[in-house]
């Protein structure tokens, strides 16, 4: 089980291939910057009317207020900027924005997480939820929620809800969905003779529940969980598009493109990128400690 | 070839005290294409405190009829009493212990709560529990494993572990499904001792099915050979051994000449397969 983990910068470690890659990835992004930026930069370049070389050209393409594609210094030092130059309590900071965000999702996804379980057990367990309710999960599905998802949220706010509750109920709506498919998929992963066997000791359906049912299916709860907590950072994301002034990374897009702050745009997100992050590898974690828990290998 | 004999003699007056009684039971499969004929006019008693072994080919039956005893399947002819009740009376008092052919085992559950299982379900104190458990993990030779998960343990211990588990709750009538098939011949050995020196002391009831002939022969005390296509019984032999045994037993002449005798059933049963 302990195998000897490899060495910090060894081919076979993980360090050495992400840091190969995100090497990669900023050459080629300051490439596309040149690339994506020469045109402005030459139009302005040649309004000075002075003669200009390459070299002017590529610095101004990566330092421009308003690109059309930042350079990486530039994300990152407004990234720097807006997270550890500023109180996270103000409104300038990306850190405000990522909390209102976070806890939207949070509560979105620990309420759809609840309601997909709830359905799960109900169409194990019952029949006829299985037949009348299966539809129903699917079909909700086709409804293409993130393309209405603004305007949903003009229409709580009509009706005098604003802040977190709009925002949590697309998240939520989003979310319960493949926790529900999944746990429906890991309650009933139980073979036959694990079944047989409660059967042979009489067990109530209770005891078969939690003793056989609920353990078996762990697995497919953790895998359904990350999808969900990062389709519900999305649905409070574009949940937050409309509601301009009011805080959220999505707030934070929006004014950034109002306004054509590119380099604002790409920091909000960045944040919303290690938001996401942050929240599936804390769920990876949980999933770890429980599955060791329960003797994984 | 002898028929069944319902009212078998042996030790028991029919009808009285029979902890088994079957009658011209039988089951058949509905499947997508053909009918599966698993049983067919099935009869047999078995009283207290008996050991009575199934053998026969692959498919005939053996694990279907346990599980009609055991109220995991409903026969489609005939009757079952368990105890005087119902297989599902009998199933809902937990008058039996099962072992499946499989070990069966939880694999989030490591080696003792396993065992425990049982008694969780049950409501037996933990500690109780615990105790009985260790006891009958002791018994099948996995002391110092209690802590272990299955996939970390052979397929022969997963097997000893799913056996201990039915013991430690000591139920008076044991259904066991070739519970030592998967073990090695030295282990499968000390695992029949063990076994017989529980059913003499516990005086147990135990239907079993098995593949070996040395086996049905040393521990039972009737064997009933089966036959495939449909499944039936084709003999039933009362044991001429003396009841305390131990594995030198088998290399008596009487013990010759009954594993003979399940021999000859056994060819004969399969000199019914449509040749
Ligand atoms: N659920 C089922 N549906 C259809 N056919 C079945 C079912 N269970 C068993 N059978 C059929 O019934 C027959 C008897 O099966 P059974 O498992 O009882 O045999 P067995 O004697 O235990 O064999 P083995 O020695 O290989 O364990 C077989 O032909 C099998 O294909
Ligand atoms: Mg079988």
């Amino acid at each position: 089980m302990a195998t000897k983990r490899p060495g910090f910068l060894s081919p076979q470690g993980r360090v050495l291939p992400v840091l190969t890659i995100i090497a990669l990835i900023i050459v080629l992004w300051y490439g596309l910057a040149i690339g994506l930026n020469r045109q402005q930069v030459a139009e302005r370049l040649d309004g000075l009317g002075q003669p200009w070389g390459i070299s002017d050209l590529i610095a101004d393409t990566w330092s421009m207020d308003r690109p059309v594609l930042p350079a990486p210094h530039q994300v990152a030092t407004e990234f720097w900027k807006t997270t550890a130059e500023v109180a996270p309590s103000s409104k300038r900071s990306l850190i405000y924005h990522a909390g209102i965000t976070a806890s939207a999702t949070l509560v979105g996804f620990v309420f759809g997480t609840l309601l997909g379980i709830i359905l799960s057990a109900g169409i194990v367990h019952v029949r006829t939820l299985d037949r009348s309710l299966m539809p129903w999960i699917i079909a909700s599905q086709t409804v293409p929620i993130l393309a209405i998802a603004p305007m949903i949220v003009v229409v709580f706010g009509n009706i005098g809800i604003t802040g977190l509750i709009p925002k949590a109920i697309i998240s939520m709506y989003l979310c319960f969905f493949p926790v529900a498919i999944g746990m429906v998929k890991g309650l009933r992963s139980p073979d036959l003779l694990q079944l047989d066997l409660m059967r042979t000791y009489n067990a109530s359906a209770w005891q078969v529940f939690w003793k056989l049912r609920v353990p078996a299916s762990l697995p497919f709860l953790f895998s359904s969980l990350k999808v969900a907590i990062a389709i519900s950072l999305v649905g409070t994301i574009v949940g937050e598009l409309p509601t301009g002034a009011s805080g959220g990374i999505g707030a934070r897009l929006l004014s950034g493109s109002y306004y054509g702050q590119t380099v604002q745009i790409w920091s909000a997100l960045f944040m919303a990128a290690f938001l996401g992050m942050a929240m599936v590898y804390a769920i990876a974690g949980i999933e770890r400690l429980s599955l060791r828990r329960m003797g994984g290998q | 070839m002898q028929s069944p004999r319902p009212d078998h003699g042996g030790l028991l007056v029919p009808g009285d005290e029979s902890i088994i009684d079957i009658r011209n039971l039988g089951l058949t499969f509905q499947t997508a294409d053909t009918p599966v004929y698993a049983l067919s006019d099935i009869n047999l008693q078995i009283g207290a405190g008996e050991f009575v072994s199934f053998i026969g080919p692959s498919g005939c039956g053996k694990t279907t009829l346990m599980r009609i005893i055991a109220d995991l399947e409903q026969p489609t002819a005939g009757a079952v009493k368990v105890n005087g009740l119902t297989p599902r009376e009998a199933r809902l008092q937990r008058s039996y212990g099962y072992v499946f052919q499989a070990p069966a085992l939880y694999a989030w559950r490591n080696v003792l709560r396993n065992v425990t299982l049982p008694h969780e379900i049950m409501g037996t104190g933990r500690s109780e529990a615990e105790r009985k458990a260790r006891n009958y993990l002791d018994l099948v030779g996995l002391k110092g494993f209690e802590k272990k998960y299955p996939w970390q343990l052979s397929g022969g211990m997963q097997q000893r572990v799913s056996i201990a588990r039915a013991l430690s709750f000591e139920p008076q009538l044991l259904l066991m499904d070739e519970p030592f098939g998967a073990l090695d011949e030295i282990t499968r050995d000390r695992m029949n001792e063990e076994l017989l020196r529980i059913w003499a002391q516990t005086r147990k009831t135990v239907v079993f099915v098995t593949h070996s002939i040395d086996e049905a022969v040393l521990l039972s005390t009737r064997i009933v050979v089966m036959s495939a296509r449909p499944g039936r019984i084709i003999d039933i032999i009362d044991s001429p051994l003396p009841p305390d045994r131990s594995l030198d037993t088998r290399e008596t002449a009487a013990a010759q000449e009954l594993a003979h005798r399940v021999r000859q059933g056994l060819r004969a049963g399969h000199s019914y397969d449509g040749h």
